[in-house]
């Protein structure tokens, strides 16, 4: 079994994001900067209603505007049921954005309005329009059970009952969903910003009936994804469709507000938990009744994975009497998708919330309430050491105790994932004047990937890093997977120690040198003569393995006169495995945490139930957590060699939410058991507000 | 503005929507308002360019460049589109994010708000200017050096507002690093980062609190 070195120089350091100095300089080519001679500006026209029957849609007088170049139907016939505002109608494609805005002005649509329902609580009246017309808005619930849950319930020395909502949240990577394609006889390539190359290039080839060998995707650099950019997408068929039109390479990049609307969200939830214990704190019976929306998507309840409304409950807990009944709600908006730990930020939300809620029945630490219920070992240690780290003992104080109208709370959480990997190929490429390229077919949405690469490959060589040079984002390379569920460090690692071990082992038997490692590399590779020596790889069982823990600690001040919330510490300890690149893995923890904090105090679709659209598909009325908005964060990561890599970047968001609410609700006395925790919320919590639910 | 795409209608550009509200707020002042329209609307028609492109020159980065754009096409357009300084970034065209960020006569702008015609004349630096050859400037090193970016594509924006600021004040405190980058967004959270990584470009030394402790130390 292959086994990572013991001597580990650049692995496990700090050593610099590879691209860095390509990202500060501009000299890094996104999706949205790549121009291709000759290149065209895409547009999208969208659904101003919604729901709707198109009946007809003309494009003649966009087609005359000066500079337009391709006009182009979604559907052949133009007609088409939209279900939420902003689906996609038609496209257009011109020499200019200007050119392009005016087209999209230009096209005539003839529709014939439809009701429509784009809130949870409407969309489940008897009298509420339906979403699909052969389907009730609510599914079938599912409902898993194990025990006597009610038995249990009445055997119990204390049981809580509470209701947790989530909201809608938007993924916005910054840069948006889009592709620059360019089709010509030869065959079709494109640039896309995406998470899976692999995936593009099959969802393109099938849209456009073109062998797959006919369709190369690149994606060097991208501007993030969180889940949302696996597919092809319709903005991608329709950028491919316009090329060939057009006759040249088109670039269509979604503007703020498409991304808004139709790429994808979390869905809600609407979490009622009953959570019943013995009177020493032994969890011993659960119920819960979630339900929410995925928009149109809402279909059908899935666990975890990709978007679905099921949460995993009672989360990281095991309970013996459990019983979980959840289903989805139908509504007229854009469909959720994958995002960041799909299904466990809210499931941990719920879960947390009413732990704490159980502690104070029981008159508890919370903290102690956890360590008693907590199954899994290592997060046992890590909320031993984040306690000790962050001072719960000397901070913790009971709920509502804290003095003055500025108000300060503790409380923690905890996250499960997996992580794991799976099939990655590579190739290895050491030239004869010593220089290296490592190929991939993997990508870097901003994670570190092409610095994991680095410091794998500079380790078994004995070089440094920068001298590493990383190529990935290509089809041509050999394939990895999507770049989803934090699989792609225990992906791409093993490939890459199996192709740069294999290439050390034949460059030291072609050339005769024993240990061609380091200072004897350039004299080695010289030897090789004109061709350099390739080596295949791939991934190996034994260097990287799945299933890690992650506990947060939150501090916050709440003003209680204006109901804002402040988070002053976020402590985090969470176990990676073999931390590949210290740096990167830093960068994933704070990230974890401020999009957590975007969760918890910021983030949230908001629909208005008169006209069915978004009302906040922009910046300024749909927040991200500014600079100001970070709290001091600790970072502790549990350093575990000989399980082998294991991804971190969804444990590491997951609990931040839970940890601030229950800090929230330690600092207040009472609890907001709405995400987010806006002030109108919390003022209302406490009575203040009168008008707000 | 493309939320108003949709809806087919009467268009109103952001150079007209501008004179409107320019000339409104003198109209309003005043109360011979029909007379002062009609000299304002005969000055405004001497100086009114386009619909057409016209010619106009930037000052990008210490070189012209002479592009022939229409009038309503905004700064940041004419940087991306029109010259190939894909470095800024348009990520919400709105003045609300930042990611297209450039120095105007060493001032921090948003881009996307402001038309190209109106920067002529002006010192335009993007962040493909700032660094000297192979050697970054003492900003993009410390981007660099604290990691204060993951996917990048709000860097370029951060790194011109961190720049202006160090300009203006070449020892801030964190407040106003953060104040300074008020404009800002980033994504991927590496808001410590950024903030490190700005006053490390001024001279002040900060540590990381990150530990890596051995899983098999702990008891």
């Amino acid at each position: 079994m292959p086994a990572w070195p013991e001597n580990r120089v650049h692995i496990g350091s700090h050593a610099k994001r590879v691209d860095a100095p390509a990202k500060v300089t501009g000299a890094a080519k996104y999706t949205s900067d790549v121009q291709p001679e000759g290149w065209l500006y895409g547009m999208i026209l969208r659904s101003k209603w919604a729901k709707a029957k198109i009946t007809r849609i003309n494009l003649d007088q966009a087609r005359k505007i000066r500079g337009v170049k391709a006009a182009i139907l979604r559907d052949d016939t133009g007609e088409r049921t939209v279900r939420y505002y902003g689906e996609e109608l038609a496209a257009v494609a011109g020499v200019s954005k200007q050119a392009c805005l005016d087209a999209l002005r230009a096209i005539e649509v003839e529709a014939t309005e439809l009701p429509f329902v784009v809130n949870v609580e409407d969309a489940l009246e008897e009298s509420a329009a339906r979403v699909w017309e052969d389907a009730p808005n609510a599914s079938k619930p599912r409902v898993r059970e194990q025990g006597e849950v009610d038995k249990a319930f009445s055997d119990c020395a204390a049981v809580v009952e509470g209701f947790f909502s989530t909201p809608v949240q938007i993924h916005h990577p910054l840069e948006t969903h889009g592709n620059t394609i360019s089709w010509t006889e030869e065959g079709v390539t494109c640039w896309a910003s995406t998470q899976g190359i692999s995936s593009v290039r099959e969802g393109l080839a099938g849209h456009l009936q073109l062998p797959q060998s006919k369709v190369r995707v690149f994606s060097e650099f991208m501007g993030s994804g969180f889940g949302s950019k696996f597919g092809l997408g319709v903005e991608g068929g329709l950028a491919a469709r316009l090329s060939k039109e057009a006759q040249a390479p088109v670039k269509l990049m979604l503007t703020r507000f498409d991304e808004s609307l139709a790429v994808g969200n979390r869905p809600s939830t609407c979490q009622k938990i009953k959570l019943g214990a013995s009177a020493d704190g032994k969890l011993l019976a659960f119920e819960l009744e979630n339900y929410g929306t995925a928009g149109i998507g809402g279909g059908g309840a899935t666990e975890g994975g990709s978007g679905g409304v099921e949460i995993p409950a009672p989360y990281i807990y095991r309970v013996p009497n459990t019983r979980a009944k959840q289903f989805s709600i139908a509504v007229d908006a854009g469909p959720a998708c994958a995002f960041r730990a799909p299904s466990h930020p809210p499931a941990s939300f719920g879960m947390e919330s009413i732990m704490d809620e159980l502690a104070v029945k029981l008159d508890m630490d919370p903290l102690e309430l956890r360590l008693k219920n907590d199954p899994f070992e290592i997060r046992q240690k890590e909320y031993r050491l984040g306690a000790e780290r962050f001072g719960w003992k000397e901070k913790y104080r009971k709920p509502g105790s804290s003095p003055g109208p500025i108000k300060t709370g503790v409380g923690c959480a905890a996250a499960q994932w997996w992580g794991g990997g799976r099939g990655t190929q590579a190739e290895a490429q050491v030239n004869p004047d010593g220089s290296v390229e490592v190929r991939c077919g993997t990508q870097d949405l901003g994670t570190g990937t092409k610095t994991v690469i680095a410091v794998v490959a500079a380790d078994i060589f004995g070089l440094n890093p920068e001298q590493i040079h990383v190529r990935i984002g290509d089809t041509q390379f050999p394939p990895s997977g999507a770049s989803g569920g934090s699989t792609t460090a225990a992906s791409v690692s093993p490939a890459i120690y199996d192709a740069c071990t294999k290439a050390l082992q034949e460059l030291q038997k072609q050339t005769g040198v024993a240990d061609a490692r380091g200072e004897n590399w350039k004299v080695a590779c010289r030897k090789l003569g004109v061709n350099p020596l390739v080596v295949h790889g791939q991934w190996q069982e034994g260097l990287s393995s799945s299933g890690v823990g992650g506990v947060q600690f939150a501090e916050v001040a709440v003003d209680t006169d204006t109901g804002f919330v402040k988070v002053k510490k976020i402590t985090l300890v969470q176990d990676g495995g073999l931390i590949v690149s210290k740096l990167t893995a830093e960068s994933q923890a704070s990230s974890g945490v401020i999009m957590g904090i975007g969760y918890a105090l910021y983030e949230e679709r908001v629909m208005d139930r008169q006209t069915g659209v978004m009302l906040n598909p922009n910046f300024e009325t749909y927040k991200l957590a500014g600079l100001s908005d970070a709290p001091e964060i600790e970072i502790v990561f549990l350093d575990m060699p000989e399980r082998g890599v294991i991804g971190i970047g969804e444990p590491v968001t997951i609990p931040t939410a839970a940890a601030i609410a229950n800090a929230v609700a330690n600092a207040l006395g009472v609890r907001v058991s709405r995400l987010p925790i806006t002030p109108q919320r919390v003022l209302a919590a406490l009575g203040k507000d009168k008008l707000s639910s | 503005m493309s939320e108003f795409m949709s809806n087919p209608g009467p268009s109103i550009s952001r150079r007209s929507f501008l004179k409107t509200f320019g000339t409104g707020a003198a109209v309003a002042a005043t109360a011979q308002v029909e007379a002062v329209a009609r000299q304002l609307e005969k000055a405004n028609a001497e100086k009114v360019l386009g619909p057409d492109a016209v010619p106009i020159t930037l000052l990008v980065n210490g070189k012209p460049v002479k592009l022939q754009v229409e009038p309503r096409v905004t700064l940041l357009e004419a940087l991306r589109d029109h010259s190939g300084f894909t470095g800024a970034k348009e990520v919400c065209d709105r003045a609300a994010c930042g990611a297209c960020t450039v120095l105007l006569d060493g001032k921090a702008v948003y881009s996307c708000a402001m038309l190209a015609v109106e920067a002529q004349g002006q010192a335009i630096t993007t962040v493909e200017g700032l660094a000297q050859g192979d050697k970054l400037s003492p900003v993009q090193q410390a981007f660099v050096d604290d990691d204060a970016l993951m996917c990048g594509y709000c860097t370029p924006g951060f790194v011109m507002s961190v720049t202006a600021l160090l300009k203006a004040n070449p020892h801030p405190t964190a407040d106003e690093v953060e104040r300074a980058c008020s404009g800002n967004l980033c994504r991927c959270g590496a808001h410590p980062r950024i903030v490190q990584a700005a006053l490390r470009a001024a001279g002040v030394s900060t540590t990381s609190k990150t530990e890596v402790i051995s899983y098999a130390s702990l008891a």
